[in-house]
């Protein structure tokens, strides 16, 4: 991967590359932003309490307690993330990239209270833009990542026309380039389409739809071979 | 082997991994139900398995150059049993019991220096202080400003109903001060440990403040004579808040010793370290502001003799002190 990319690769047991796509400041912040009207809302349902004379009081001033200091860890390790982070389509994970326990969300959720210093994560804001994988002061100290969840992918089919043997010398890369151009191909406009067949058909100058049917024959030809 | 005979021999596979998954997912979320349910949970065996296989798919397709489609939902199907694989066990309720009984006191004494530390940075203050209150008059006014001292005078004023609240706190309820002490108390740990991260120094302040304020309260009412509402108030909840917040500030300092002196490690991997353990001091002075509040709450300003409580008052410091020393020694499965 080149190195503005801000994929994260572990290797699991198993000897194979997990890719985490980590979040940066701003869906961070629209996220925390989400969770603020949440938490407000939540606020504004436990102020009626206080008509209960007794016990009304106490049930509100414990729900603040909560809401102030474990809203984001319940949620966290319960579902993987908080509303607001739910909405922006992130999870909390461990830098491994299994789902965050109640030991690391604790820390992390704790030490907000400095990562919100001196104002709105001024602290916090700071450590993330200089921290390679985006990780405010809690996510440091407890070894946590907050990442983009995996969106469900359709699946890609390469489309089954008759196979065209490949110029000889093409290296991995433009095989690649090949094979990715007919999965995603379906998915761009006619002209983006020619366009782009038509860089991968220079050379043997054909132009226009032909060119797409030639790159997609070559693809058919690396995927399923002459058959 | 070209891709398309690559996908047909191992899509069966594939489609058998992906049942599970998907039943894993929903296991979670308690969705999971009827006889197919039944069937997939007994091939979950088979589970660890195939993973390995998809792993060795995943590997294979990318080795080959297969498209970036086909390696793209490997690598998720990978993904996916990954965080079902290797997820950290969530704790049942039960192991908070465990928790109390081992592990908190043993991370405490592991780092009995700093909770001496800690103590220290707290209790002094708060005892020289108290002396000097009871001494001179005016060095309250130096810590708190006129209506602090006045609120601080009312609250433990002998002609109150219920002595050890301020004068708007009066008719509320017992259980309404449970709430508030919880809010505040614990709240104020949190806080305590959180500025540990400022090099220690957040936690060294906290510990330094409160301590002066306390002793300063101590003394100046014991001057007033209102030692006899006073003592007996804060003696049953004392033992417990007052080691709660040391310990807190502990954590604090823990955190802050990984930045100032990380040992043979790098800073970085020193405070994930001894976040680790900061926690468990954290979640367990925690636990103990709560038992203090409920204290606090339900039998401080109670209507029981000042002599049972100061019964209590000294059951309590004994208490502590034998749980924090002794609780969870010599248990075999106890490692580091």
């Amino acid at each position: 991967m080149s190195p503005i990319d801000t994929i994260r690769f572990n290797e699991t047991p198993e000897g194979v590359d997990l890719g985490l796509r980590v979040a940066g400041p701003v869906p961070r912040a629209l996220a925390f932003v989400v969770d603020l009207v949440v938490r407000g809302a939540l606020y504004l349902v436990l102020i009626p309490l206080t008509a209960f004379a007794g016990v009304g009081l106490g049930l509100m001033l414990l729900g603040f307690f909560l809401l102030e200091w474990f809203y984001p860890v319940l949620f966290e390790v319960l579902k993987g993330a908080t509303p607001g982070k739910f909405a922006m389509g992130l999870s909390v994970v461990h830098d491994d990239g299994t789902p965050v326990g109640w030991s690391a969300s604790m820390i992390r959720n704790l030490l907000r209270a400095v990562d919100f210093l001196p104002i709105l994560y001024g602290v916090g804001l700071v450590s993330c833009l200089v921290d390679r994988d985006f990780r405010r002061l809690g996510d440091l100290a407890a070894g946590t990542l907050v990442v983009h969840r995996e969106r469900a992918r359709g699946a890609a089919a390469i489309p089954d026309v008759p196979s065209r043997p490949l110029p000889p010398g093409l290296d991995l890369q433009t095989q690649q380039a090949i094979l990715a151009f007919a999965e995603r191909g379906p998915r761009l406009s006619a002209a983006r389409r020619i366009e782009l067949a038509e860089i991968l058909t220079a050379e043997e100058g054909r132009r226009g739809a032909a060119a797409v049917d030639r790159v997609a024959g070559w693809a058919s030809w690396l995927a399923r071979g002459q058959g | 082997m070209k891709q398309g005979h690559f996908e047909s021999a191992n899509q069966a596979e594939w489609q058998e991994y992906r049942a599970l998954l998907a039943y894993l997912d929903s296991a979670g979320k308690g969705k999971a139900g009827g006889g197919s349910a039944d069937r997939t949970a007994a091939s979950l065996d088979r589970f660890p398995r195939l993973f390995r296989r998809i792993s060795s798919h995943y590997a294979l397709a990318r080795r080959r150059g297969y498209s970036p489609g086909l390696i793209a939902e490997l690598h998720d199907l990978v993904r996916g049993g990954y965080a079902h694989l290797y997820r950290r066990r969530p704790r049942p309720l039960a192991a908070v019991l465990a928790f109390m009984a081992r592990d908190f006191p043993g991370a405490l004494r592991r780092h009995a220096s700093l909770f001496w530390l800690a103590s220290a940075l707290f209790f002094l203050p708060m005892v020289a202080m108290g002396l000097l209150a009871y001494a001179d008059g005016e060095i309250l006014y130096s810590l708190m400003d006129e209506d602090q001292v006045a609120g601080l005078e009312a609250m433990y004023d002998p002609d109150n109903r219920k002595p050890g609240r301020a004068r708007e706190r009066q008719a509320d309820t017992d259980f309404a001060m449970f709430g508030f002490y919880v809010f505040n108390n614990v709240g104020i740990g949190f806080r305590n440990f959180a500025g540990g991260l400022v090099f220690g120094l957040g936690s060294a302040f906290v510990l330094l403040f409160n301590g002066l304020h306390i002793g300063a309260a101590a003394g100046h009412l014991s001057r007033l004579d209102y030692g006899e509402t006073f003592w007996p108030f804060v003696s049953g909840h004392g033992p417990f808040e007052l080691t709660a917040i040391a310990i807190s500030g502990a954590a604090g300092l823990l955190l802050g010793k990984a930045l100032v002196a990380p040992g043979n490690r790098p800073r970085l991997s020193a405070l994930r370290y001894n976040a680790a353990d900061a926690v468990l001091l954290v979640g367990g002075a925690g636990l103990m502001l709560l038992f203090a509040a409920v204290i606090e709450a339900f039998w401080s300003s109670g209507p029981a003799p000042a002599s049972v409580k100061y019964g209590v008052g000294a059951a309590g410091w004994i208490l502590v002190v034998l749980y924090l020393a002794l609780a969870g020694r010599g248990d075999p499965s106890k490692g580091s």
